[in-house]
């Protein structure tokens, strides 16, 4: 679904270059020390960043210099999801048309999608009159209005408490399989990515040095990097 | 503990001491107007009131509209794009902050006057006149506010806005007026004041009794007509008018505060279109044609001519006594103010001692001019205490220049340092010398160097106070385009501007955050 092809990229004094596949259906965390350039191959795969060199293909398509609009992903960041002086419901309402001119067809699909996520008793309120997991929820409602097939996210819940953080991931993958979606999921927490994912790309100094299903990365010999990370 | 105790009293005694002298400035100026005006000037309440009350509103709504609407479109654009020469720009709009007014009057006058290479195309004296002067110092400010309003923006925000598909005018409307509505309405007030109370350039710009503002009026009154009742009843209108503006201008201000933002850079993905493009540059192309002709004909006319006679080396010489006077003077009473407040635990004390050092702000210079003229004519000859009341009009116009960068820094020292030096038994003049001066170096300075700024650029108690044989840089060249010597007026305007870019480039390196401890 997603394929880097010696993707290259320079974030001041640091060459970065990408290679990784993601299957169709799959839920892959991405891990790894701070400054790696974790977020960054994220980036780039929704179109935030523009590559030197190489491809970006997405549901089959290059996509290496398209506007992020046109790319077949939707992103959900750690914070600053929502736009503070509209509503819930206008929040998710933006997924469907930035000019907010929905007909009745449209409005039952963001009423969906509320109830979806469990915000429908909340989309008059402001998102700075919800909690955090609910504000996190907008995010995944608004994907879910937007209907594209790739989801990635970028630290999604490390503001919430490890009880909400499970919530969530729950949420996440019921969504993800009854969506088929394709997950890229950045995270801090090796507890998060081994609850949800099914394959864990390591990102270390520019690089995605190993790609390796959950159970074998959380095995009791990885490889040294690896361990190093996961256990200091 | 003998010492601890006459340590204590010596700062009670400073404080005192400092309130004191800002109180009895502010009462003698206060009470003969109240008792002059209540007493036989509302009488003399004709027509001439509401029509400068009129104007000097009139002014300062169109003054303010044409600066944020102007600033507006200047803003977006920097905050959009990044190209080569937007530091250079960023900087062109900082410039106008440390120009002392008569220095862009004589400017605008030289470009858009009769003989000017624009003459003719509006009339420079009357309402066009002060607007373009207005618009000159406060668009740029606007800009810059409304700047640092969009650069708090997130940088997801943007992203988020990139992934929908937003066209420029929905990250307009979506993302970047949200965040500057709730600031509109205090930079709008900020510059409604500034226009409301200002003086030279209505003073100078101003044609006759039709385009005159309340400032300029009470020192008409008290300089001209020798009409202290009318002088009275005008000061306390524009008290009246400021106080107003100023409480609404503080209810706005609460709303101003920055969020930092978490991301440090921002991308912007919007606005790669011609027609964009186009209004970015068309934006800034505007605000550059507005700064620069006039700076360009200051120094294009002045740099050559500068005429190194007595008159120049005199009104030099009295422009840095009465700057490092009051300076001096404002730096005293601001630290020990700022000190006390910082270290009072009583909130009423606090409050006071904030409202002593901000009232400058409500009270415009002429009011208090007016007020302490009255009083002293009758018991002594006002021209030999020229010099000190300059000083002390400045010294308080200036008060609320330092006690900005002076208090919060330090509060912050105290919070930092108290109780280490407590137990180290650093006290008094060991921790003044050790501690105190060591931190607050550049917040002292940077306070220090914007009242000298101000107060060499000032124009309204030197005009207030001034005379044939008391004059300063800003009165000298006010002089000399009174008589027609444009040129003169320039070499002159060109010595002044000197004196204050070097004075704000040192209070920027002084200001730089990147080398404080």
């Amino acid at each position: 679904m997603i394929s880097l092809e010696a993707v290259t990229f320079r974030y001041e004094a640091m060459l970065m270059n990408f290679d990784l596949k993601v299957a169709r259906d799959e839920f892959m965390a991405v891990i790894g020390p701070s400054g790696a350039g974790k977020s960054t191959l994220l980036s780039l795969i929704a179109g935030f960043e523009v590559l030197l060199s190489g491809r970006i293909r997405i549901a089959g398509v290059d996509m290496a210099h398209a506007p992020p609009d046109r790319r077949a992903v939707s992103m959900i960041f750690q914070d600053n999801n929502s736009f503070a002086h509209l509503d819930v419901f206008t929040n998710v309402a933006l997924g469907v048309s930035p000019s907010l001119a929905l007909n009745e067809a449209q409005r039952a699909r963001v009423a969906d999608a509320l109830d979806r996520v469990g915000l429908t008793r909340y989309r008059s309120r402001r998102p700075t009159e919800i909690s955090g997991g609910e504000r996190q929820r907008i995010a995944i409602a608004r994907a879910l209005v937007r209907d594209r097939p790739v989801l990635l996210l970028d630290e999604p819940f490390t503001a919430l408490g490890p009880a909400l953080r499970r919530e969530m991931l729950d949420l996440l993958v019921a969504i993800q399989r009854e969506r088929g979606l394709t997950v890229l999921m950045v995270t801090h927490q090796p507890e998060d990515a081994r609850y949800a994912a099914s394959k864990i790309a390591f990102v270390d100094n520019g690089k995605v040095t190993h790609v390796l299903p959950t159970p074998e990365f959380f095995a009791s010999n990885p490889p040294s990097e690896i361990e190093a990370y996961l256990r200091g | 503990m003998a010492e601890r105790l006459e340590q204590m009293n010596w700062q009670a005694f400073r404080v005192t001491t400092a309130l004191g002298v800002i109180l009895a400035a502010v009462a003698l100026g206060f009470i003969p107007l109240l008792w002059l005006g209540l007493a036989n000037g509302f009488s003399s309440f004709d027509s001439y009131l509401p029509r400068v009350v009129a104007f000097t509103l009139k002014q300062a709504f169109l003054s303010t509209l044409l600066s944020m609407a102007i600033a507006l479109p200047v803003a977006l654009a920097l905050a959009r794009r990044e190209f080569p020469g937007r530091s250079l720009v960023l900087k062109l709009l900082s410039i106008p902050l440390a120009l002392p007014a008569i220095v862009v009057i004589l400017g605008i006058v030289g470009v858009y006057g009769n003989s000017g290479i624009l003459g003719g195309l509006f009339p420079v004296y009357g309402l066009s006149g002060i607007l373009l002067a207005h618009v000159f110092f406060n668009m740029p400010l606007a800009a810059r506010l409304m700047l640092t309003r969009l650069e708090a923006i997130p940088a997801e925000s943007f992203r988020l806005g990139a992934q929908l598909g937003f066209t420029s005018g929905q990250v307009f409307r979506l993302i970047e007026w949200p965040q500057l509505a709730s600031a509109m309405a205090g930079i709008a007030s900020l510059i409604f004041l500034l226009c409301t109370a200002s003086f030279a350039v209505v003073l100078i710009l101003g044609g006759g009794p039709q385009a005159t503002t309340l400032e300029v009026a009470i020192y008409q009154s008290l300089r001209l007509d020798f009409d202290p009742a009318r002088a009275s009843i005008l000061a306390l209108a524009q008290l009246v008018t400021c106080g107003v503006l100023v409480l609404i201008a503080g209810q706005f201000a609460r709303q101003m505060d920055v969020v930092p933002r978490t991301v440090a850079h921002v991308t912007r993905y919007d606005g790669d279109n011609f027609a964009t493009r186009a209004r970015d540059a068309a934006a800034i192309a505007v605000a550059l044609l507005i700064i620069l002709p006039p700076l360009a004909d200051v120094v294009g006319a002045g740099l050559t001519r500068i005429q190194p006679d007595s008159a120049l080396f005199w009104a030099t010489l009295t422009s840095l006594a009465i700057g490092l006077g009051s300076a001096s003077l404002s730096l005293a009473l601001g630290w020990t103010l700022a000190s006390a407040a910082a270290s009072t635990h009583s909130k009423s004390v606090r409050n006071i001692i904030a409202v002593a050092c901000l009232a400058a702000l409500i009270l415009p210079p002429a009011v208090l001019a007016t007020g302490w003229f009255l009083i002293l004519s009758p018991v002594a000859d006002v021209g030999s205490y020229a010099l000190l009341l300059v000083i002390l009009l400045n010294a308080l116009m200036a008060l609320p220049l330092v006690w900005s960068p002076l208090h919060p820094a330090i509060v912050e020292s105290r919070q930092r340092h108290d109780r280490l030096c407590a137990s180290l038994g650093l006290s008094g003049f060991t921790r003044l010398r050790l501690i105190d001066l060591a931190v607050l170096r550049k917040p002292l300075g940077l306070a220090f160097l914007m009242a000298f700024i101000m107060s060499l650029g000032d124009l309204s108690a030197i005009t207030l106070f001034g005379s044939q044989d008391f004059v300063t840089l800003p009165a000298l060249i006010m002089v000399q385009m009174g008589h027609y010597r444009m040129e003169d007026a320039a070499g002159t305007a060109v010595v002044l501007t000197a004196f204050c870019l070097v004075l704000i480039t040192l209070a920027q390196t002084w200001s730089s955050p990147n080398d404080q401890p």
